[in-house]
């Protein structure tokens, strides 16, 4: 404790912390980072948090392979209630990649310098939230492999091809693009520092590997000059993808009639709460991380306060949002959207309607205080509630609006089961697993972009 | 490897980018041009200095940008349209609104994967072996050093002369490049 106090010791007021701690040079940032990865000690606390990821991962493959076995049975889900856990873990997983393509594309692309030493792990986060996203499309069909056919398309037996009218195709290819232009962007920026990782390592197996991995990659202006244009446009098309992406994933529901899901507001509201629960992620990622490696000198209170203002920015939008939802019911004189409003506030799943304005709207106001966006801990706490908060909206609105529909005679209850619970936990240790080999095996801070953020990197007329 | 001149070329090693871009200046306006400089991190001064501040990347961006967005919109097009008509909701067979997602999809692949393999192609990368890797001291380009590489294949490249040019500039260290 008293470490990280006298490190994130706040500059009197009026003074905003630096980006970069003082006293750096270019030896000392890439030791600093390379570091982590190449030490031969791997730290106790790395062991014991990779060995719960692979105990929750395991519970994931185990109830993955009994939903294949059973098939889709043993969720949750019924006539009404069709679409349960699987679709809201989707959109949930989904939304919280958008803020690593935020951080390393959009604040490229505004020249926001404070992006550098957060938007490598910030990608990285992304790829792994899309895969866990990826899977519930795959395993809610029960049977994957029997329903390939109509989410790609390919030649198959039956002659028939995917409906590319429907907004579950645009899905289909909206996340696999994404996951793609993703993993390019992260793949891209890692090849100098995988040079750096091969030019320092001590062993010949592990200057072999990394050796590969750089491709040959030998610092050449040439190069620069071409990675620098390739890096820009793949940011200039990762910005409209960043959108396109959970605008597409709101269409899956906007362009049903079913009530409380047929508005055209979807798109810009499913984006900003998508990049407000991705920035809550990547402070539930970054803060522990800084501690526990001692990165606090690369990722400041700047990094970690710039991160909550851009919570509390999204997160008016995604309030005012759910200010709209009201307003639409009761402007559009529509007794099922009212119904359905009503249904919210105090239907037998009014407790989630209110626990999910309690997390995403009441309590991160805190983040006004700049007391809180400068103390970790706090912070830490708040993107965990907003989380949480984003997870609940995801249920009442996937939900709550099947569970009663048109016809009260056809309304119904949604009970999850263990095996929903299972799945969704296991996610988030196979996402914890991929995350700490990442930060194993990789620099998790962009060293060659650290490089230039300091000022002896400049060239002096 | 055989080739006409014993060396790769002359390598000068400097402690900031200040010297680096002051070097190559001089370099380039003293005739040179096949050279190069590596350094540790982007430095647009650099490739100016030595003459590399354009490249077809953008070309090949935009080549795999309408790859893909042709590609797309013919699948769907050939897809509902040609080969398996379906009705739905009474909908046109070629209801191009519906296509524009995809097709939008489709281009971003196209330009991102482009960019990436265009970029690593017009490098040349993979490059298994390089002779700039010979020059002692060589693994602080990818730390914290400045090198510039007069090539033993420039026309106005003479050892000696070269090599007293080079010195003028004091760099830390000026070495012969073996191939």
């Amino acid at each position: 404790m008293s470490v990280r106090d006298e490190i994130d010791v706040l500059p009197p007021k009026g003074v905003r912390p630096p980006i970069i701690g003082p006293g750096q040079d270019f030896g000392t940032v890439t030791d600093r980072i390379a570091g982590v990865v190449l030490t031969k000690h791997t730290p106790v606390f790395w062991v014991l948090i990779f060995a719960v990821g692979a105990m929750l991962a395991g519970m994931l493959s185990t109830a993955v392979a009994y939903l294949i076995f059973r098939g889709t049975g043993i969720w949750g889900i019924n006539i009404p209630v069709g679409w349960g856990f699987a679709i809201v873990n989707f959109v949930w997983w989904i939304g919280i990649g958008h803020a690593g393509t935020l951080i390393s594309a959009i604040l490229l692309l505004f020249k926001q310098t404070w992006r550098t030493s957060i938007n490598r792990f910030a990608e990285a986060m992304t790829i792994f939230a899309v895969m866990q996203a990826g899977l519930f499309p795959l395993i809610h069909t029960g049977r994957p492999w029997l329903a390939i056919y109509w989410l790609f398309p390919y030649p198959n037996s039956m002659g028939v091809w995917p409906q590319f009218r429907s907004p579950l195709i645009w899905d289909v290819f909206a996340v696999s693009t994404y996951f793609t232009v993703s993993f390019l962007f992260w793949g891209i920026g890692l090849i100098p520092d995988f040079a750096t990782l091969r030019d320092s390592a001590k062993t010949l197996v592990v200057k072999r590997i990394y050796g590969m991995l750089a491709m040959g990659w030998r610092g050449s202006a040439r190069h620069w000059n071409r990675y620098e244009t390739a890096y820009m446009l793949l940011a200039g098309l990762a910005t409209p993808l960043v959108l396109s992406v959970h605008s597409v994933v709101s269409l899956d529901f906007a362009v049903s009639l079913v009530p409380g899901w047929h508005t055209t507001f979807f798109p810009p509201y499913f984006v900003a709460g998508a990049i407000y629960s991705g920035f809550a992620m990547v402070l539930i990622l970054a803060i522990p991380f800084r501690y526990l490696y001692g990165m606090q000198d690369y990722i400041t209170l700047r990094h970690l306060q710039n991160c909550a203002k851009l919570m509390l920015a999204t997160g008016l939008i995604v309030a005012y949002s759910y200010a709209m939802e009201v307003f639409f019911g009761w402007y559009s004189n529509n007794k099922f959207e009212l119904a359905m409003v009503w249904n919210r506030m105090h239907g037998p799943y009014g407790h989630y309607y209110w626990m999910l304005i309690a997390c995403n709207i009441v309590i991160p106001q805190v983040l006004w205080f700049n007391k809180v966006r400068s103390t970790p801990w706090m912070l830490f706490c708040v993107a965990l509630v907003v989380n949480t908060g984003m997870w609940l909206e995801r249920f009442v609105i996937v939900v709550l609006s099947l569970q009663r529909d048109f016809l009260p005679s056809s309304w119904g209850m949604y009970w999850f089961t263990k095996w929903d619970v299972m799945i969704l936990i296991g996610t988030m240790g196979f996402f914890t697993l991929l995350f700490f080999l990442f930060i194993r095996f990789m620099p998790a801070i962009s060293i060659f972009e650290m490089r230039t953020l300091l000022p002896q990197a400049k060239v002096k007329e | 490897m055989k080739t006409a001149s014993p060396i790769y070329g002359l390598m000068a090693e400097f402690d900031t980018p200040t010297d680096l871009v002051h070097a190559s200046k001089a370099a380039y306006e003293a005739g040179y041009r096949k050279m190069d400089t590596y350094t540790p991190y982007p430095l647009e001064e650099a490739a100016e200095a030595i003459g590399a501040h354009h490249n077809r990347v953008p070309l090949v961006v935009l080549i795999g940008a309408m790859c893909g967005m042709i590609g797309g919109y013919s699948l769907q097009y050939w897809v509902s349209a040609v080969n398996y008509p379906i009705n739905v909701g009474g909908k046109p067979f070629h209801s191009w609104p519906a296509f524009i997602p995809v097709t939008f999809e489709c281009a971003i692949l196209g330009a991102a994967l482009a960019a990436v393999f265009g970029m690593l192609a017009l490098n040349g990368l993979p490059q298994p072996y390089h002779p700039v890797f010979n020059a002692p001291n060589f693994a602080r380009a990818s730390r914290d050093r400045f090198f510039l590489c007069i090539e033993s294949q420039d026309p106005n490249f003479r050892l000696e002369e070269t090599k007293r040019f080079l010195e003028t500039f004091r760099p830390l260290e000026i070495t012969e490049v073996p191939h």
